[in-house]
């Protein structure tokens, strides 16, 4: 058999399987210190948003507009060539997890404030009669019950993260996307490389996306 | 440090490069405009195929659906650049609509599902057909609810047609990057300038219709409290 699929094609990708699973690794790496810091800005800007501090406010909301409204490429572009310019080496790794955490924290901000807006107002009057301060307030009584709104959404954000990782493709990141893309256009083998690729992000995202799905569903069945 | 800007300035400037990225803006708005559009005609096809009853049908446009939202538009840019013998704006348009269908798809999904059940039994105690209830009935409903997120996806769009840029399409972000790394585009100022006005330009784009967005998703809440 011969074309892109040939029997020859599949052995040579199985051959070079390592460099794929080593890349696979940087992926879910990448992704995974780009979501905690997605989430650590998404819950902290969230909260300020939510609050009464106007001038921070307007600034949060001009990093959200700006970082929802251009494309993460860009982002990763300014980051990769410009910092080094100016005397700060980070070096491939640092760019993606920076590029991931402030494109998606800019979404993650969104997602935390209306899920907090959503908790009745009735419970921070509760939890301040009880004598709760505002931080008490916030974490024994809102936050616990905001993150059963806004986890869904938050979760459909990851999968979203785990998938922009592959920009980094473009700036020879060394994650799974930089290694499909680099050995078909050294080995010029295209089918099996795509065909497998694809396989290996769906085992991340898949399950990541029907957890997403079953919270969704549970959610509306608690309303 | 005022010097080193205005110097940028006048590098970068020149009708020359401002020529270039405006070639690479047509072009990111000719894919992301063919693609949406055509996302949203397939999109509704496996939408259809989706909520219906059709058996074996129905399960592959489920499966279709939740695998290729689940594998990175990156991988299907790649695939059909190299796969196939398409030029490099259709090759984009190509892959950008293999994927962006499966987003309309459940976006047109819950427009459908979003229409009250109450709305098929009155429209057929009224003797319209399937097909009648559908098109004069449902449909129009559907429409008003999707229509704040489908705008939002022509933004997710025209963002996502900057992964072109990993095969090289002459869309805005890889016009840029070949824009900064000229040889006259050399300090921080320069590359920097290049780059913030390229994300000036997609700003001005997405920043207009996601208010759009917004302002129909806003009217569609005040509708719905009416």
């Amino acid at each position: 058999m011969n074309g892109p699929f040939s029997i020859r094609n599949w052995r040579a990708w199985f051959a070079a399987a390592p460099l794929f699973l080593k890349g696979y690794g940087q992926t879910l790496l990448i992704s995974l210190w780009g979501l905690i810091f997605a989430l650590l800005i998404g819950v902290f800007a969230g909260i300020a948003l939510t609050g009464k501090n106007k001038p921070v406010k307007a600034l949060l909301r001009g990093y959200m507009s700006f970082f929802q409204n251009t494309p993460l490429m860009i982002q990763i572009f300014i980051y990769y060539n410009v910092l080094p310019k100016a005397g700060i080496r980070i070096g491939v790794f640092a760019v993606g997890v920076l590029g991931l955490a402030l494109y998606t924290g800019a979404y993650a901000a969104d997602i935390v404030a209306s899920a907090i807006r959503a908790v009745p107002l009735g419970q921070r009057e509760a939890a301040e009669s009880q004598g709760l301060g505002y931080a008490q307030t916030l974490w024994h009584v809102i936050l616990p019950q905001a993150v059963n709104v806004g986890l869904p959404a938050l979760t459909n954000q990851a999968v979203n993260l785990i998938k922009n990782s592959s920009v980094m493709a473009v700036i020879a990141g060394g994650e799974l996307m930089y290694v499909a893309d680099s050995w078909s256009g050294t080995n010029l083998i295209y089918g099996p490389t795509f065909v497998m690729t694809g396989v290996l992000y769906l085992t991340i995202c898949l399950p990541i996306s029907m957890f997403a799905r079953s919270l969704e569903k549970r959610s509306v069945r608690g309303v | 440090m005022f010097d080193a800007w205005q110097r940028a300035f006048t590098k970068v400037f020149t009708p020359a490069i401002l020529k270039f990225l405006g070639t690479g803006l047509l072009n990111t708005l000719y894919i992301a405009t063919v693609s949406i559009a055509l996302s949203f005609l397939f999109g509704t096809v496996l939408a259809l195929l989706r909520s219906r009853k059709l058996g074996a049908l129905t399960t592959l446009a489920a499966m279709y659906i939740e695998a290729i939202r689940n594998i990175p538009l990156t991988l299907f840019i790649i695939g059909m650049r190299f796969m196939t013998k398409l030029p490099p704006l259709e090759s984009g348009i190509a892959a950008m609509t293999i994927f962006t269908s499966a987003v309309v798809a459940e976006i047109v999904r819950g427009g459908l599902n979003s229409v009250n059940k109450g709305q098929w039994e009155a429209a057929y105690s009224q003797g319209f057909s399937t097909v009648g209830a559908m098109v004069k009935v449902i449909v129009p409903q559907a429409l008003r609810r999707i229509r704040s997120p489908l705008i939002a996806q022509f933004v997710t769009t025209i963002k996502d047609t900057s992964f072109c840029a990993a095969v090289g399409t002459y869309e805005l972000s890889f016009t840029s990057k070949i824009v900064a790394s000229h040889r006259t585009i050399v300090t921080a100022q320069d590359i920097l300038l290049v780059y913030f006005l390229v994300a000036a330009a997609y700003y001005v784009v997405n920043f207009t219709f996601s208010s759009i967005a917004r302002r129909a998703k806003d009217s569609d809440a005040k509708g719905i409290v009416k």
